[in-house]
């Protein structure tokens, strides 16, 4: 095949290919596939496709077994992001991604990146943006570089999100030693858009153009999507050259330009250029539609003179869109991104071809079959532990003593007061959590948005547990489930969907590949249990590090994005306690009414690690039914307007709860603790399927005759309520709420201003 | 009488959906949208509102490449009329930077961005944007912005002060302002800036209504006058 000077490459060596991070076997099956040797434009393609960040490779086989339906999804995983119906016509779209390693290694540009490629791909699909949210993991607060990274990236998801004008409603945010080396950054976006106005990434339409528009293509990010791909080595810093640069003004622009063209019907397919940029976006598009795509490159905007197409395919350049246009549309979409000062420029046609052709200065620079590109793709069935070998391996053992609280204020200062309980205001303020003017709460259990003029709204919650995925994938993989479950149910809103972000460490080990397959099945059964699937999603391994010393792997962290409606937002639940003498009840599963201590979970609590200063024992069984029951039975209180404060019990205990509801609703309350427990278990355990209610007294009687009603199916009988105490007075446990208020503000107040 | 007003949308505009829902929900009538490329804004118009958002992205400096937008001029001329021009957050940056008000919205005294609710304490009840507050009322306003911390010379701030230009005080200095204030009114009285968002208090699902007045303030004394 012909080529131009900077495609010929001396004969693809052995190293060129261990430098796109293909492995000899994986070169064979390129060679396979094409029939021939690649030059270096197909070469650098087929690496980022066959990346595992674009490929998935090491997950796929067990990403099918996750339940992905519902009547009410309209697109589940496969598309740009996950679809639901929302009633009235109307669908919510949404989808996490992951951008860890580009932010430990420059936390704002890392984080801002990853709020505007996941904005990008909820706009893509026809949707306005409604809200954003994130699931963060820092490591130790006290290793030298975590507050640096801490600031960089809360400050880079709130300059993107804040500029594009998406507010940020809800998020999550933990410290552990397991990512010192390696920070976890999750971002999620949900979108609103007309449920007969989705659009898809399908090139169809033989001669149709393809168009390039948004910002132009440079040099910045290639090869990200390869190292998002491998283990961080000791010159993680070497690496910032791959980091991308984000112009969150150009998004907004970006965002409007593409809703005005949607507006119109002269799309046929879009998709927008993420990891591995151009290269993706095209295979993609190609390979949906069955089609084949010309490109000349010749018409690719470039912010640099002299870019050859092997760096045109392998930027991830951001804030760029690739689409497919009905013929003859060209000229009224060009007028459309002109008017919002984008680049607009026709870089090709679809083809009958089923072959990705490349043009460059008049010559072919690449031409690669498509089916063979996907066809050959690697799929790896990893070896993994059984349940078994991984506890053994993982030395998890139930507590050999338990510990009992003797000073249960103390306690209760001294969790408020830890990192991982601590008053998150210092991050959440430096987001813009009210634009738009929909946002209805932030700060609670989920964050609500109104779905704009309606008397809809959207719960959105984030939700894991790593260290209860790391002590029992199996379990932790349900609990990150239920948990994001509870918080939807807990505002009021019925759970619909969720988008899960797979962090892991290197799939090559079997450890960690266990933690990867068993906590995926743990998700699995829950979500089916739960009516809850999964949508959309994002797999990101080979989180390890030798940065910090040793290849430490960081926790296992399924995150969740859980998404919920709530039919008419006036009955919308909030955490604080709202009035002198409301009754309070602890909502659980029957045998708390009916004790039975040996159930009671302290092992993996916060309590044990904050207090005792032991990371051990056994992370809490989820019992699904009980789960869903809970889950039921408190829709239906608030519902009917019976309840005035309901708050889910994780993190902490009752006792945490209790302080979040109070300090909250800057009221006290006066609570007893329970013959039957001791006063760690009942305080500070961190069973499952829980809530703490509130009831008006005025509400009593109506609260009395639903729950005599019984429950509307026969698991919410497992459910039960015990009356623990009543709103009131301005302390907590003994604490008063301004101790609490200290001990909750202190951690970061002392930390950033430090 | 219909309330006719204009919202101006500058690219990075991203409150002017808010601030038209407002207008809309307080006056009875839709707003119109002007494009900030547009040269002139409709005729016979009541008031003209600058929404909040990142024109240009912030770039260069907030607000001062939307201050020569092609409309600005022809707010400008309006204002002149004694139209009354109300600038929020981003908008107040633009009306600054095109010398429509005097002083400077700098960036945040604690150097990060804050959202929150701002408590305020009314400090003129007379003009044309406030006279439905008392004077010295507290009221909820939302805040969210980066480049808020407004600045001017002495002589100007006993100036703003002394011919009752102050309109609005932040309780708890929440950006390093200058003598704690949030919203200032020109000579004439018949422009508004400020960095909280009465748009988003309107509603009582935003959490509290005490941006409503100011909307029925401006109605009211169109209806008066």
């Amino acid at each position: 095949m012909p080529n131009t000077a900077d495609t010929i490459t001396p004969k693809i060596t052995d190293e060129i290919v261990a430098q796109h991070g293909l492995s000899p076997e994986e070169y064979e099956r390129v060679l396979h596939a094409l029939g021939r040797e690649p030059n270096l434009v197909e070469l650098g393609i087929f690496s980022v496709m066959w990346s595992e960040h674009c490929s998935y490779k090491s997950s796929r086989l067990h990403l099918k077994k996750l339940p992905t339906e519902a009547e009410w999804v309209i697109c589940g995983p496969g598309e740009n992001a996950g679809v639901i119906d929302i009633g009235d016509g109307q669908a919510a779209i949404f989808k996490m991604e992951s951008h860890n390693h580009p932010s430990y290694i420059e936390p704002y540009q890392g984080a801002a990146t990853g709020v505007g490629g996941i904005l990008r791909d909820v706009f893509t699909m026809g949707a306005r943006p409604v809200a954003n949210a994130n699931a963060l993991r820092f490591g130790r607060p006290d290793h030298p570089k975590m507050k640096h990274l801490v600031q960089g990236v809360v400050a880079g998801i709130g300059g993107y999100g804040n500029c594009v004008g998406v507010p940020t409603v809800a998020g999550e945010t933990n410290f552990h030693p397991a990512y010192d080396g390696n920070i976890l950054v999750n971002a999620m976006t949900v979108g609103v858009a007309d449920a007969d106005k989705i659009f898809y990434s399908a090139a169809t339409g033989v001669g149709n153009p393809i168009v390039y528009v948004g910002s132009k293509t440079g040099r910045d990010g290639i090869h990200g999507a390869t190292m998002a791909s491998t283990d961080f080595e000791e010159d993680a810093e070497a690496k910032r050259p791959t980091v991308q640069v984000g112009d969150p003004f150009t998004e907004k622009l970006l965002i409007e330009a593409c809703l005005e063209l949607m507006a119109t019907d002269a799309i046929v397919a879009i998709q927008d250029m993420g990891a591995a940029g151009l290269t993706s976006s095209s295979v993609e598009m190609a390979t949906n539609g069955k089609a084949g795509i010309r490109l000349d490159m010749d018409q690719v905007p470039c912010r640099e003179e002299g870019m050859t197409p092997y760096e045109m395919m392998l930027s991830e350049s951001q804030e760029r869109m690739l689409m497919v246009l009905k013929p003859g549309k060209e000229e009224m979409a060009a007028k459309i991104f002109e008017k919002w000062e984008l680049d607009f420029a026709v870089i090709g046609e679809v083809t009958d071809t089923q072959h990705m052709v490349l043009e460059f200065g008049g010559e072919v620079v690449c031409d690669i079959p498509l089916g063979p590109l996907a066809a050959d793709a690697p799929e790896y069935d990893r070896p993994y532990l059984s349940r078994a070998e991984y506890t053994e391996w993982a030395g998890i053992k139930p507590m050999a003593n338990r510990p009992d609280s003797d000073d249960v204020r103390g306690d209760l200062l001294k969790l408020l007061a830890s990192p991982n309980l601590a008053s998150k205001r210092w991050i959440s303020e430096q987001y813009d959590s009210q634009v738009g003017a929909d946002t209805l709460q932030t700060g609670g259990d989920a964050g609500v948005v109104r779905v704009h003029g309606t008397k809809k709204a959207l719960a959105i919650s984030t939700d894991c547990t790593p260290r209860y995925v790391h002590a029992d994938p199996y379990e932790g993989g349900k609990q990150a489930i239920a948990e994001a479950y509870r918080n939807l149910c807990a505002v009021g809103a019925r759970p619909l969907a969720v988008t899960n972000c797979l962090n892991f460490a290197n799939p090559q080990r079997p450890e960690i590949m266990a933690q990867f397959v068993h906590a995926l099945e743990g998700m699995g059964d829950a979500c089916r249990a739960l009516d809850f699937p999964i949508v959309s999603g994002n797999v990101s391994l080979y989180n390890e590090s030798k940065a910090t010393g040793g290849g430490s792997a960081i926790l296992p962290t399924p995150a969740i994005g859980g998404v919920g409606i709530i039919a008419d937002y006036d009955a919308m639940a909030t955490m604080p306690f709202k009035s002198e003498g409301d009754a309070i009840y602890l909502v659980a599963p029957e045998f708390w009414s009916r004790p039975d201590p040996t159930r009671s979970h302290l092992g993996k609590s916060l309590w044990l690690s904050v207090v005792h200063g032991r990371d051990e024992g056994r992370a809490p069984p989820v019992d699904l039914a009980a789960e869903r029951g809970a889950g039921q039975i408190v829709r239906r209180l608030i519902e009917e307007g019976v309840v005035n404060a309901v708050h889910d019990i994780s993190d902490g205990g009752l006792a945490v709860a209790l302080a979040e509801m109070a300090l909250g609703g800057n009221r006290g309350a006066d609570v007893r603790a329970s013959d039957d427990y001791t006063p760690a278990q009942w305080w500070f355990g961190e069973d499952q399927a829980r809530y703490v209610i509130t009831v008006p007294a005025d509400k009593v009687d109506a609260f009395n005759r639903l729950v005599a009603e019984g429950p509307e199916t026969d698991e919410a009988e497992w459910v039960g309520f015990h009356r623990i105490g009543t709103v009131g007075g301005d302390s907590l446990l003994g604490a008063s709420l301004e101790d609490l208020r200290e001990a909750h503000r202190s951690f970061f107040r002392d930390w950033m201003e430090a | 009488m219909a309330f006719r007003s204009a919202v101006v949308t500058f690219p990075g505009s991203n409150c002017d959906r808010d601030m038209a829902v407002a207008l809309e929900q307080v006056s009875g009538t839709a707003p119109k949208r002007v494009w900030h490329g547009d040269a002139e804004l409709p005729e016979g118009l009541d008031f003209v509102a600058l929404p909040g958002g990142f024109s240009y992205g912030d770039y260069l400096r907030s607000g001062s490449m939307a201050a020569n937008s092609p409309i600005m001029r022809s707010v400008k001329r309006a204002a002149e009329r004694g139209v009354p021009v109300l600038g929020v957050c981003n908008g107040f940056q633009v009306l600054a930077e095109a010398g429509l008000l005097p002083g400077a919205l700098m960036r945040n005294a604690q150097i990060t961005f804050v959202c929150r609710d701002a408590t305020l304490r009314v400090e003129n009840a007379q003009s044309l944007f406030t006279s439905g507050y008392e004077a010295g009322q507290e009221i909820v306003i939302p805040v969210a912005h980066h480049d808020g911390n407004y600045f001017a010379d002495d002589e100007t701030l006993d100036r703003l002060e002394g011919e009752g230009r102050v309109a609005f005080r932040y309780l708890e200095n929440c950006n390093g302002s200058a003598r704690d204030i949030a919203g200032v009114l020109n000579a004439a009285g018949n422009v508004l800036g400020m960095m909280p968002h009465p748009e988003r208090a309107i509603d009582p699902a935003h959490g509290g209504t005490d941006g409503r007045a100011l909307f029925e303030s401006a109605v009211r004394s169109l209806v008066d006058a």
